[in-house]
């Protein structure tokens, strides 16, 4: 039983951890995908600027959370998914509106993003520093030993308080986001562009709109799962951004231009990264008695060593093109 | 009578090639007035200025006396400027009837606040939205198809669906791009019809691109010559047949060696 207990808390927890920030992450990638056709590589570095926001909010007003139970990071969050919007909304007018206007390629989009990804992150190297920062300036992180009524259980299952917000704002991001698409006319409306935008014009869609409300969506996420990776880990400013080839992976393992595929594809590397690196080897324990000796013998049976995890999110991308070449879902439009 | 529609010394250019050159020209409102020309005329070309889809290099277009030059599509759209493609467009992943249903404007459930506080109204919108596009989707004969993925319909089947996302809103003047290519000829008797319909009872103006020329004949007056990129000619549809500039711009200068 403690075996299942480390399972559960190496796997299932850590999994879901890091499934739920590489989904809102993918989400983000999928939406700029979806409806302005290029790959956004400063996403993860919105998601550092987010954080950021978040840090230098609970520094200005220590204690804030206090009244209402929550950490001072998480109350300030709402207002740093603002910032972040407002970022992503100014970016957009800066560099890419112009870039659009001139009908340049996709490609150049993509270059143009990874010189915002660059700027972004000097930028906030230079304020911040290098080093670590916990987002926990003024209360100290919960942690929740839940203690299963077994008999000969002494592990408990552990999770923090960071990864119980993390699990209830992903949970209300994604029906959140479901109800703005499936149920608004502005989410039909981004359905729509996304599929034809001459004809959305043409049906008098303002696709200029369109295009705010998704970086102001797109910014607000970004902001989200900055913030909870922080929280989980700590600040710093390149945390985020060596997110961003996994987070890619998930986007398009789902089924590039596809929210709900960006959901699944984020969950599945998460697991697939967590699962790679479990060793297998506990849970075989309980058994050794019955085994062959090589197998009870044999040290750690993971499938590769931590410092192969980055791996695994490729490996999974290829694989699951070559089965799927559009990913999970069908992808290319909401 | 007052004109819909004024383009005002025109010009595009692609690159080094001069597609629209000075062109001039107006339709007039209530009228259902063609405009014809061999390939390369810059027919789609000027559509595409008027309708907001291309900006043009110098010129005016004026709708009712007032300057949209370079206003965009959706804006048009909104002052009543409704256009179809020569290449039918479609919302591939929507249905049919979900096409139509994306046209109305001014609905409640496009604000964000109505859309979460107040649901009934919304409802109330969409349920009188649907039943406006199933009598458009009977009207164009495309009831059985309703609930198929657009993309999935026939290049024909998508070409009335065009013509049914202009019959969804109250449109002052419809650019039609050769609406009839790839629709069987019964059909095409029903959208002749009820182009006509709509000019006359709801005072639609149309500005016609067209090839076929049965239909031109039958439906417009009057009809505009669009070659090299500017008007050659402008009458009725006898006039244009037998005017012999029009001729040579069609079938070439050898026609005159031959008489």
């Amino acid at each position: 039983m403690n075996e299942l207990v480390f399972f559960i808390n190496n796997v299932i927890v850590a999994g879901s951890v890091t499934g739920s920030i590489y989904a809102i992450g993918a989400v983000g990638v999928t939406l700029v995908f979806s409806i302005m056709r290029f790959a956004h590589f400063a996403h993860a570095d919105m998601m550092t600027f987010g954080a950021f926001m978040v840090l230098l909010l609970t520094m200005a007003f220590p204690g804030a959370g206090a009244a209402l139970g929550l950490p001072t990071a998480v109350v300030m969050l709402p207002l740093a998914m603002l910032l972040t919007a407002g970022l992503a909304v100014g970016i957009d007018k800066v560099f890419y509106k112009p870039l659009r206007a001139h009908g340049v390629k996709p490609i150049v989009m993509v270059i143009a993003s990874l010189g915002v990804t660059l700027m972004l992150q000097g930028l906030i190297r230079l304020f911040a520093g290098t080093s670590g920062t916990s987002l926990y300036v003024d209360d100290r992180k919960e942690i929740f030993r839940l203690a299963l009524p077994f008999e000969g259980v002494r592990a408990p299952i552990v999770v923090t308080e960071p990864q119980l917000i993390l699990f209830v704002l992903t949970i209300a991001s994604v029906v959140g986001l479901h109800l703005f698409l499936s149920r608004s006319r502005l989410g039909k409306a981004m359905r729509a562009m996304s599929d034809n935008p001459d004809l959305a014009r043409a049906s008098g869609i303002n696709t200029n709109l369109i295009v705010a409300v998704t970086w102001v969506i797109v910014g607000g996420l970004a902001a989200i799962a900055g913030t909870l990776l922080s929280l989980d880990v700590t600040f710093k400013p390149d945390l985020s951004f060596f997110l961003l080839l996994p987070i890619f992976a998930a986007a398009i393992v789902g089924g590039v231009g596809h929210p709900y595929g960006a959901i699944a594809g984020g969950f599945v590397v998460g697991f697939a990264e967590t699962l790679a690196v479990f060793n297998w080897g506990v849970l075989l324990r309980p058994f050794r008695d019955s085994l062959p000796e090589w197998l009870a013998n044999a040290g750690n049976l993971a499938f590769v060593g931590t410092e192969y995890k980055i791996v695994v999110p490729f490996f999974l991308l290829v694989a699951i093109l070559v089965w799927r070449p559009t990913g999970i879902f069908k992808g290319k439009v909401i | 009578m007052a004109s819909m529609i004024d383009v005002q010394h025109v010009n595009k250019a692609f690159g080094g090639l001069r597609v629209i050159n000075d062109c001039s020209l107006s339709v007039e409102s209530g009228s259902i007035t063609g405009l014809i020309g061999p390939n390369g005329a810059g027919k789609s070309t000027l559509f595409n200025i008027i309708a907001g889809a291309l900006p043009l290099d110098s010129g005016q277009v004026l709708l009712e006396g007032e300057d949209i030059t370079n206003r965009p599509a959706n804006e048009l759209f909104h002052k009543g400027l409704l256009r179809t493609f020569q290449i039918a467009h479609e919302f591939s992943q929507m249905t049919a009837l979900e096409n139509l249903m994306m046209v109305p404007t001014a609905q409640a459930g496009e604000s964000l606040f109505n859309a979460w506080l107040k649901p009934g109204l919304v409802r109330s919108q969409e349920t009188e939205v649907r039943r406006r596009a199933l009598e458009v989707i009977d009207f164009i004969g495309l009831h059985h198809v309703r609930n198929e993925l657009a993309g999935n319909l026939s290049g024909g089947q998508k070409k009335l669906l065009e013509l049914g996302r202009t019959m969804m809103t109250d449109a002052r003047v419809v650019l039609l791009d050769e609406i009839a290519a790839g629709v069987n000829r019964t059909l095409l008797g029903d959208l002749v019809t009820n182009i006509e319909r709509l000019n006359r009872e709801m005072g639609y103006t149309f500005l016609v691109i067209e090839h076929d020329m049965d239909m031109i004949a039958r439906l417009c007056d009057p009809v505009i010559v669009l070659a090299q990129g500017s008007v050659m000619v402008e009458g009725s549809i006898e006039e244009i047949q037998n005017n012999p500039e029009v001729i040579e711009a069609y079938f070439g200068a050898s026609q005159d060696a031959t008489t």
